[in-house]
Order: C-alpha cells, then sequence, then structure tokens
C-alpha cells in the first residue's frame, strides 16, 4: 500500500476525478433551480450528500498516504484545503436548508463550483513544487 | 421592486444567505490553514501565518455579523467588510513589492490569487450588500 501510495498522488485519481465530475453535475443543478426561481430540491441534498461521502473517501486515501510515509508538497496549505473540503458540502447543506428559496440552491451551486477548485488545489498542493 | 422591498432590510437571508455561505467557506479554509501553520511550522513565517489567522479571524466575525443582522451585527460587518478590503489590497501589494516579507503565502497574498482573487472580491460584494439593506432614512 505504501509504494502504490508513494508512486501516485492520493487525491489524484479516479476518486478525485469522480468528485469533481460529480460536484459540477450538482452545480449545473442547482444553478438551473435557481435560475427557475426554485429552492433546493431533493436531486441538491442526495448530490451534496454522495459528493460528501466521496470527498471523505478522498480524505481518508490521503491520509493513508501520510500514515505510509507520503508527505504533501505544501503540508499547511493542503491540509488546509482538505479540512474546508470535507466541511463544504455539510455547510451547503445546512444553509440550503435554512433558505428555501432560489438563493437556496444559489448556495449549493456556489459551494459545488468551489469544490473542484479545491480539489485541484489538492492535487497541486501535493506535488512538491520545486522540493 | 416595491414588492422585494421587506425582504431586502435584513442581511442574513436570499443573497446574504449565500454570502454568508462563501464567508464561512473562507473562515474555515483560512482557520484551517493558519491553525495548522502555527501549530506546525510557527518559527518559518510568523508574520505570514499571523496574517492567516488575522484573515480567518475577520472572517468569522464578518459571517456572524451578517448572520446576526440587526444595527449591531451590521456595524461588525461593516467593520470586517472594510478591514477586509484594507487587508487583502496592503497585503496583496506589499507581497508583491517585496516578496521576502511574506515567505509563505497567506489567504491575501497576491490579492488572494490562490483563492481565485475571492478574498478581493468578497469585501467589496459585503459592502454592497450592506448598502443595498440599509434602512432607509424615513
Amino acid at each position: 500500500m505504501t509504494s502504490a501510495a508513494a508512486a501516485n498522488s492520493p487525491v489524484d485519481g479516479i476518486l478525485a476525478t469522480a468528485s469533481i465530475v460529480l460536484s459540477l453535475l450538482v452545480a449545473a443543478w442547482a444553478l438551473v433551480a435557481a435560475v427557475r426561481h426554485r429552492p433546493p430540491d431533493r436531486v441538491q441534498f442526495v448530490g451534496l450528500a454522495v459528493l460528501e461521502l466521496a470527498l471523505l473517501a478522498l480524505t481518508v486515501l490521503a491520509l493513508v498516504a501520510v500514515g505510509g510515509g507520503d508527505r504533501p508538497g505544501e503540508p499547511g496549505a493542503f491540509f488546509g484545503y482538505l479540512v474546508t473540503l470535507v466541511c463544504m458540502p455539510p455547510l451547503a447543506w445546512v444553509l440550503a436548508r435554512m433558505e428555501p428559496t432560489r438563493w437556496g440552491s444559489a448556495i449549493v451551486c456556489a459551494v459545488c463550483l468551489v469544490a473542484p477548485v479545491v480539489v485541484v488545489r489538492l492535487q497541486q498542493t501535493w506535488e512538491v513544487l520545486g522540493g | 421592486m416595491v414588492e422585494t422591498r421587506p425582504a431586502r432590510r435584513t442581511t442574513n437571508t436570499g443573497p446574504g444567505r449565500l454570502l454568508i455561505a462563501v464567508y464561512l467557506l473562507f473562515a474555515i479554509a483560512a482557520t484551517s490553514r493558519a491553525g495548522l501553520q502555527i501549530a506546525t511550522r510557527f518559527d518559518e513565517a510568523p508574520v505570514a501565518y499571523l496574517l492567516s489567522a488575522l484573515a480567518a479571524l475577520i472572517y468569522i466575525v464578518a459571517a456572524v455579523g451578517l448572520a446576526r443582522a440587526g444595527h449591531t451585527g451590521r456595524r461588525v460587518a461593516l467593520a470586517c467588510c472594510s478591514l477586509e478590503l484594507v487587508g487583502v489590497i496592503a497585503v496583496g501589494v506589499l507581497s508583491l513589492a517585496d516578496p521576502e516579507l511574506f515567505p509563505d503565502e497567506t489567504v491575501w497574498s497576491q490579492f488572494g490569487s490562490g483563492y481565485g482573487y475571492i478574498p478581493l472580491v468578497l469585501p467589496v460584494l459585503g459592502l454592497f450588500w450592506l448598502w443595498r439593506t440599509r434602512r432607509d432614512p424615513a
């Protein structure tokens, strides 16, 4: 497990790609809802839940790699992004529940647009830049 | 315009809730980053890390101010957004003019380029939102 993790970045695989795609799909769905003045629907909440599961799995992969002796290139930024990433779907969930208007959908859309960026930043801060 | 007015009086509903969401996001991002950096390698760049912690604190207080709404909440949010705008511009200029001041990046370095320049846009949106929801004098 250690050698496999050492060869590849733990946050740069099928799971990361799936998280990005899922997040963008939920964002698109929420955007349509926001534009149509619709409050967050079941699809958005289920999407957030599945996204959170994927991100938690991604976190476990990263922690396993760290436990196996690997280190991210920029640890401070990497773990900062990781903590932020895991908090994002629950944050969107809670605020969207509080806001049963089009703006609730806008919150889900915004968070799901930012999440892929954070995943990419995770990948960038894992790789050792000039180290 | 007329029918939306009553709803627009408060900072913590509608678009305001979206703004609070982004503020909370940045509060989490800056807090976790600053917390980890201060805990693990404070000696390397104390100024940068303390600045990140300050930014985190401002994001948290701004979010609370917007969420609490009311007179005090608005004042708190106004102060935070102003501080934030000054901070991100000052740090942005300083980090470009004298990179040695900040050996490690902060949330506000290069005008928040590491965070998609959202740190630069956010206080402007916050101030705009406070202005939009201001009470009519009459």
